[in-house]
């Protein structure tokens, strides 16, 4: 398994987040187990994996959104993004998620204006002044590739927008604090195809800024956005390799078979 | 709305382009050597072989890469699905081509000449032109192009077959018979070219029916 020496996991590229035998759980259950692997700046990793094989808890792990969940607890090892361990107690977690910030399954776009959705982030930061504000907001939805569709109904209720046009707001919304990372928890998983095909393409063109995780059920959507690819079963990660390898060549019979349909 | 990796599809398209013209320029090469007496044309031919074969190699890993993380349908599984046959005709044209060189260079190391041959000249001029023709039918997207590539496969046939009734009379001369040998199997190599030219036409059709 490639996990047992993490550096080769990079591939020649910059690692921004470095795990290392990293052991999670809830309560007596653990749910990740000596996790070892590497994410590269600027690259989209996905995790693949089965329900309820860890893969998003391991995400909800970037920006400790799993501080929230009373009985969720590290029981070994650590997280660092930058070299920094994201779990050292001088670490603030609201400040961190500034810097990773995260768009969810189902779209949850603030009941506000459009604009006030991109604006909200800078505004509890106290940005005030409004030609700064405009400028943040006009390039969080052009990066987002939803400027020309949105740009003449700024004040109107994002509520009013289509799934997957809010979606894309949610993904605006958390660029406009300029995180270094985006975790995406299966963000297309209530689209349809052309949204989908809309949210990929922007995940490609983000990747050039941004460092990108995303986890998806959809081993089709894994194999056309990603770099690289984990594959998880059972807490722990089984394969870790660069998308082509993982999709044509998989080494471990598990990740053939999960990637395959053949599973269990 | 054209997806971000619409490139791989005109790379793999640019290759496969790619291989016919070498295809082509290596049949060209080897018929022009044995008919022009020219050993330099002969090396030329089989030198441009492995670039061939690498090609090929190339194309199928694409195509492989492109089925398994692209997830085609329609209209441009097809265009894989050619791809990957018509990158191989190509690779056969090739090795046709080097067999001929390799076989014309015989012939000029014992007779120091090609002597008569017959309608290979006529022969090739028409298989060339199909190779030529069946390309531009796929670059341009050409049905009625492809038609009539198939069509003249039958001249080629027909001028082979000739060929090989006048080379198979035997004669007294062991070198002669050598000779004969060795240019009933340029014949067939270039009959074989131009069977993949077809090949190439029909896959044409299947692409744009």
């Amino acid at each position: 398994m490639s996990t047992s020496n993490p550096s080769q996991t990079t591939g020649g590229g910059t690692p921004i987040i470095k795990i290392r035998n990293f052991d999670f759980a809830y309560g007596d259950a653990q749910a990740l187990f000596d996790i070892n692997m590497d994410i590269n700046e600027k690259e989209v990793t996905a995790f693949i994996g089965p329900s309820g094989c860890g893969k998003s808890t391991f995400l909800r792990c970037f920006n400790r959104m799993n501080d929230l969940i009373d009985i969720a607890r590290i029981k070994a090892g650590e997280i660092k993004i930058s070299d920094v361990n994201i779990y050292d107690k001088n670490v603030d977690a609201i400040e961190l998620r500034k810097h990773v910030g995260m768009v969810f399954q189902k779209s949850n776009p603030f009941p506000k204006s459009i604009y006030d959705n991109i604006a909200y982030g800078l505004r509890i930061q106290g940005v005030k002044k409004k030609s700064e504000l405009d400028e943040v907001v006009e390039r969080c939805l052009r990066d987002a590739a939803l400027w020309d569709e949105v740009k003449d109904r700024l004040s109107e209720s994002a509520l009013g927008m289509s799934g997957g046009q809010q979606q894309r707001l949610c993904i605006a919304r958390a660029l406009a604090v300029r995180p270094k990372i985006l975790l995406m928890d299966e963000p297309c998983s209530a689209l349809d195809p052309i949204a989908t095909a809309k949210v990929e393409e922007l995940i490609h063109e983000l990747k050039k800024d941004y460092t990108i995780v995303i986890v998806t059920h959809s081993m089709q959507q894994a194999a056309r956005v990603s770099d690289r690819t984990a594959f998880f079963y059972l807490g722990k990660l089984i394969e870790y390799g660069q998308t082509d390898q993982i999709f044509m060549n998989p080494r471990d019979p598990q990740t053939e078979a999960y990637i395959s349909g053949r599973f269990g | 709305m054209k997806p971000f990796y619409q490139h791989e599809l005109e790379d793999l398209r640019t290759k496969l382009i790619l291989i016919g013209e070498k295809a082509n320029e290596a049949a060209r090469l080897a018929i022009d050597g044995f008919l022009e007496d020219d050993l330099s044309k002969l090396s030329q031919a089989i030198s441009l072989d492995d670039a061939i074969d690498e090609l090929e190699v190339e194309i199928d890993q694409a195509s492989v890469r492109y089925i398994t993380l692209r997830s085609p349908v329609s209209s441009d599984v097809r265009f894989i699905l050619v791809a990957i046959k018509a990158s191989h005709d190509l690779e056969r044209a090739g090795d046709e081509a080097h067999n001929i060189a390799l076989r014309a260079k015989n012939i000029l190391h014992q007779d120091g000449r090609s002597g008569d041959t017959m309608t290979i000249k006529q022969m090739s001029q028409l298989t060339c032109l199909m190779m030529k023709d069946a390309i531009t039918a796929f670059v341009e997207k050409d049905l009625e192009l492809a038609h009539a590539v198939i069509q003249r496969d039958k001249e080629v046939n027909a001028l082979h077959k000739e060929n090989f009734k006048i080379l198979t009379i035997g004669s007294a001369d062991d070198s002669e018979t050598s000779t004969s040998f060795q240019k009933v199997f340029i014949s067939k190599s270039i009959e074989r070219i131009a069977d993949h030219a077809k090949n190439l036409a029909e896959e044409v059709i299947y692409l744009l029916k």
